[in-house]
């Protein structure tokens, strides 16, 4: 499912946080938004998913304006993965999937036979299906992370949308974590857009990428568009240098080389 | 299968306590014996099966509220009583009855409706102060209903200073909290609220669950999250207003009740609602049963029985508590 965002602004507080941004996404693209901390690519995020107010400009899901679009019929197109949830969460895995399908229950209605294949095909698209039973503050970092993707997945939308889905986790579930999207894509079809601090999954995993500085949208294009040096450098206000090894091409800031 | 099981066990065992409730007070009176005597009929059907109810339906209304309002702040130390709105509640009534009022609004008695304006108002100011401070902390959130309740506490013994004797007992007596009524007229007034107040609960269970998973996370899976907060509002103070309106402000039912419930059934409200229903009805008439029958023939206020209990409790809970401010 694609979705598009014309002249999207917003402020809070006089500080203008997305200034003119406009972003075309199509159905089965893995968009990385990359920037600097504070560029409003949390806040980019949260428009899309409608939940923000006060922001002008357009954004469609599938061709529908999202103002026009109740919220359970948002819910039902698009699902957000949060950055991280601090508090606790005194559900089991297969619980807290459940409620990703709030959008198509009534206030009466218990789960059907379709809600619970959709709750056990998201927790098996993860790989979660084994802890079902567990309760989420018993869950690792990235355990947490998945069945929190298993969740948005449960809800029914085909675009997933997560903000920073691998940082504070481990390698092992860094990696897991991409990968399991990268599936998503490819083989579920889903759009998925996320945030990302890490320049390297985000060139490897991504078929596209947006750059957000000061709330502008500085730069949208393929993976080899952002093999550069001297725009990851205005970028991040820090030197980069790119590497070659083993046939791979790896751009990295220089600051961090030995 | 679990979570029915248990169900069906909190709902047999409210049962059995509204079946033997009635026949224990100063003298046990067994409805089955042949040839009851008029008086302990009267005092049996008249007397006690509309104050057992009463406590039923008060205990279960308490607890309700004490349930929505943790589940919306995410926090176990979020009750009436602690909030303030069982204060606020309270200064509508107090300031009802020094002003000598006696109306009735579509049948609704004023001082209901005193009472209920003062939980709807508490509510709002709490729910302000604790945006003004951008989170739902525990610490924000007690300070919060600690201020609050100073304050309508303050407000309160000002209006019993400038009331006479018989206005100033009034208040006092009422403000210990009591289940004293007598024949089925309170219990026809309090059942609207607490029938409406429970009944816009019941179609918020799923909304409750998600509304613990963080009102971002829930608005992104479409909780239409400022309606929801409105309703549980609305409900919380029908059910909390109406409560202190007729019996005074009774602590801790309401954190207790959820509470306990809680650790036998889990927090998904689907099944914690019907359980604290029944679980804080059953606990009330169980509090106002000991208070008939401590020290007969006098009665001791229901509300000291509960913040007996209640007291401890919290006390538990606070240094139990694990995580920080959440559930």
């Amino acid at each position: 499912m694609s979705f598009s965002i014309r002249n999207l602004s917003i402020a809070f507080a006089e500080k203008q946080v997305l200034d003119n941004v406009s972003l075309e996404v199509g159905t089965g693209e893995f968009l990385s938004i990359l920037g600097p901390n504070g560029a409003g690519k949390s806040t980019l995020l949260r428009c899309i998913c409608g939940l923000l107010h006060g922001w002008s400009g357009e954004v469609r899901l599938a061709g529908q304006p999202l103002g026009t679009m109740g919220v359970r019929a948002r819910a039902r197109t698009i699902s957000y993965v949060p950055q991280s949830v601090a508090h606790r969460l005194p559900f089991s895995v297969f619980d807290f999937t459940a409620l990703g399908r709030y959008p198509h229950l009534s206030p009466f209605s218990t789960l059907g036979r379709e809600d619970r294949k959709a709750i056990e095909a998201a927790l098996d698209a993860v790989g979660m299906l084994p802890f079902r039973a567990r309760r989420m503050d018993t869950l690792s970092g990235g355990e947490r992370q998945m069945a929190m993707i298993a969740a948005a997945l449960a809800q029914g939308g085909r675009i997933l949308v997560l903000d920073e889905p691998i940082t504070f986790l481990d390698y092992r579930h860094q990696v897991g974590i991409m990968q399991t999207l990268q599936r998503l894509n490819r083989e579920h079809g889903y759009t998925v857009v996320a945030v990302n601090h890490d320049l390297h999954s985000a060139l490897h995993f991504s078929t596209s990428l947006a750059a957000l500085k000061e709330g502008r949208l500085v730069r949208q294009g393929s993976p080899d568009d952002f093999r550069d040096e001297a725009f990851l450098e205005t970028l991040y206000q820090t030197p980069f240098r790119k590497l070659h090894l083993e046939g791979r091409e790896l751009v990295l800031p220089e600051g961090l080389l030995p | 299968m679990k979570r029915p099981l248990l169900l069906l066990m909190i709902a047999a065992a409210a049962m059995a306590v509204l079946a033997i409730a009635p026949q224990l007070g100063g003298h046990r009176i067994d409805p089955f014996v042949p040839g009851l005597p008029e008086l302990d009929a009267h005092i049996f059907y008249h007397l006690r099966i509309p104050r057992v109810l009463f406590a039923f339906v008060c205990g279960a209304a308490l607890s309700l509220s004490g349930m929505a309002f943790q589940a919306m702040f995410r926090n176990p130390l979020a009750t009436p009583f602690t909030l303030g709105v069982s204060s606020g509640a309270s200064l509508g009534g107090a300031l009802y009855i020094r002003l000598g009022l006696g109306f009735a609004l579509l049948g609704v008695p004023g001082i209901t409706l005193f009472a209920f304006g003062g939980a709807m108002l508490t509510l709002a100011a709490v729910y302000l102060l604790t945006r003004l401070r951008g989170g739902f902390g525990t610490t924000t959130l007690l300070l919060a209903g600690i201020a609050i309740n100073f304050f309508c506490s303050s407000l309160i013994l000002f209006i019993q200073y400038l009331s006479g004797f018989g206005d100033s007992f009034q208040i006092m007596r009422w403000m210990m909290g009591a289940l004293d009524i007598a024949g089925y007229a309170k219990l026809l007034q309090v059942l609207p609220f607490f029938l409406a107040g429970a009944g816009i609960l019941s179609v918020l269970v799923h909304d409750l669950n998600l509304l613990l998973t963080g009102e971002e996370l829930a608005l992104s899976r479409g909780v239409a999250v400022a309606r929801t907060k409105k309703l549980v509002f609305l409900a919380a103070s029908l059910l909390v207003g109406s409560v202190v309106a007729f019996c005074g402000p009774i602590g801790f039912v309401g954190m207790m009740a959820p509470h306990i419930c809680r650790l036998l059934i889990g927090h998904d409200h689907r099944w914690l609602a019907p359980a604290t229903l029944l679980f804080g009805g059953l606990f009330l008439v169980a509090c106002d049963t000991l208070a008939r029958t401590l020290v007969p023939p006098a009665e001791i206020p229901v509300g000291v029985i509960t913040a007996l209990l209640g007291g401890p409790f919290f006390l538990v809970l606070l240094l139990n508590r694990k995580g920080g401010a959440d559930l």
